[in-house]
């Protein structure tokens, strides 16, 4: 028996260290900061910021098209013979922060933005749960002044957005963000309509499958804020992403794709009666088309 | 019975010590990895590079293991890197890939003393969730007190699962290139 302890023991220095052996596990777990990516396909989810940005050197042009009411059925092609557009592009300056700039079919809009990344969501060496991002905008209606009579103003043209995102990348599948908003028009056309407006938005996706991901964003306005005849906006889009392209379509009941236009002026609900009461839908199909170049290429080594 | 235990002790210590030597290791944590999967006819590079490769290498037996976070590498194109993340290595479900084996040439390649070697290697890689026997050679160089490891060799993307969507399989070669660059020095 004794002999038996003796060869154990002799051996027991072997096994210590043929567990020490296995050289993959000598390497180790590197200590790097593993950050959440693609938590969306875009850096918009349908018509406002996603807390993805354009990655450092990259320009992403985009085409966005929202049409008509699908309820004129086939003699308006499902409201494809009319369209609000907004053409526009994004630059990452890092990868943090990005500009972009558009111009929208809607008040002859032109708009500007910044958004920065102020927190980013990882795990490993350090820990952050969510991604915040700020967004801020100018928006300049650049129609002809309806009344030429009256004192009108170049600032008169004039809407700002401030926006936080505060987003996480849940799993693989599913991301979920808040976004609190504020909206100050200089002008609106009625006391009713107040010139700082508050929205909260909320948003999310799921991966369907590796290219395709089902998108919802909803911003709610609190009343009191809006004449009547504004509604919320809610939007329900695919991400379609081949090569080089991310194919947004999606199916909303603001036609605008400005802050100011589809969070303050949204005017027919998803269903809603008319003044006859009858039933209508004011949901429209609409896309975003985003193509991205490499302009400034990064250095590999 | 007290000869007894002391013999035990002594045996234990030897094979510790016997064991302990046994155990000279070089090591980097900055070994360069190249991937390229670009196909002949492709109009863009589909090349990204890694400089945080993790080697180590049992002077001894000639074991070997390398282990690369997918996510260290780099793309030109933030796109691309997002694609090769996100569709086809899934690094947040595969999130490294590495390799163990040995050289089985050892008898060629005298690790202690300077000069440039062929080195054989043979051994179990590991990507994607998929592991397969791979063999390759490799230019060991011993100098200045540091090994030096260069070596290239190829492998089937759709051994390892990872499967090219056919709009794309003009630019995507069946066979990635690896090419790795790495100076191990003395563990500590």
């Amino acid at each position: 028996m004794k002999k038996i302890y003796l060869l154990f023991l002799f051996f027991l220095p072997l096994s210590l260290f043929a567990q020490d052996d296995d050289l993959l596990s000598l390497l180790g777990d590197e200590e790097t900061i593993d950050y959440a990516t693609a938590s969306f396909k875009a850096n918009r989810v349908v018509n406002g910021h996603s807390i993805e940005n354009t990655a450092k050197g990259v320009l992403d042009t985009k085409f966005s098209h929202r049409f008509n009411p699908l309820r004129q059925g086939l003699y308006d092609m499902f409201g494809l013979d009319g369209a609000s557009i907004r053409i526009g592009a994004d630059y990452g300056i890092t990868d943090r922060l990005m500009v972009g700039a558009g111009r929208s079919s809607y008040e002859k809009t032109i708009d500007g933005f910044v958004k920065y990344k102020i927190l980013r969501q990882c795990s490993g060496a350090k820990t952050m749960p969510v991604t915040l991002a700020y967004v801020t905008d100018v928006q300049i209606n650049t129609l002809k002044f309806e009344e030429p009579n009256r004192d009108n103003k170049f600032t008169d043209r004039l809407s700002f957005t401030h926006q936080l995102l505060i987003g996480r990348k849940f799993s693989s599948r599913l991301s979920l963000q808040l976004m609190p908003t504020l909206i100050h028009r200089n002008l609106t056309s009625s006391p009713k309509d107040k010139n700082d407006v508050y929205a909260i938005g909320a948003a999310g996706r799921i991966k369907l499958t590796k290219r395709v991901a089902l998108n919802a964003e909803y911003y709610f306005v609190p009343d009191g804020q809006l004449e009547a005849a504004y509604v919320n906006s809610l939007s329900i889009g695919f991400d379609i992403e081949t090569g080089g392209h991310v194919f947004q379509l999606h199916f909303t009941n603001s036609p605008y794709m400005t802050y100011k236009g589809f969070v303050t002026e949204t005017q027919e609900d998803w269903f809603f009666k008319n003044d006859e009461g009858k039933m209508l839908s004011g949901v429209r199909f609409g896309f975003n088309i985003s193509r991205v170049f490499t302009v400034v290429k990064p250095k590999l080594d | 019975m007290q000869k007894q235990w002391i013999f035990l002790l002594v045996a234990f210590l030897v094979t510790s010590v016997a064991t302990a030597q046994d155990a000279a290791k070089y090591l980097t944590r900055d070994g360069k990895l190249k991937f390229d999967a670009t196909a002949t006819a492709s109009p863009e590079k589909l090349e990204a590079l890694s400089n945080s490769a993790t080697c180590i290498l049992d002077v001894a037996t000639g074991e070997m293991a390398w282990q690369v976070l997918l996510k260290g590498f780099k793309f030109e194109k933030a796109l691309m890197q997002e694609h090769f993340n996100e569709n086809y290595v899934e690094s947040d479900k595969f999130p490294k890939a590495t390799f163990k084996g040995k050289i089985t040439n050892l008898s060629e390649v005298n690790l202690s003393k300077d000069g440039t070697y062929n080195a054989v290697v043979t051994g179990k890689m590991n990507l994607h969730g998929v592991e397969k026997d791979m063999t390759t050679n490799g230019a060991v160089t011993v100098g200045g007190g540091k090994i030096r490891i260069n070596a290239g060799f190829g492998f089937l993307l759709s051994d390892y699962n990872i499967s090219i969507p056919s709009v794309v399989s003009g630019n995507i070669a069946k066979e990635a290139k690896i090419l790795i660059d790495a100076a191990l020095e003395p563990k500590q």
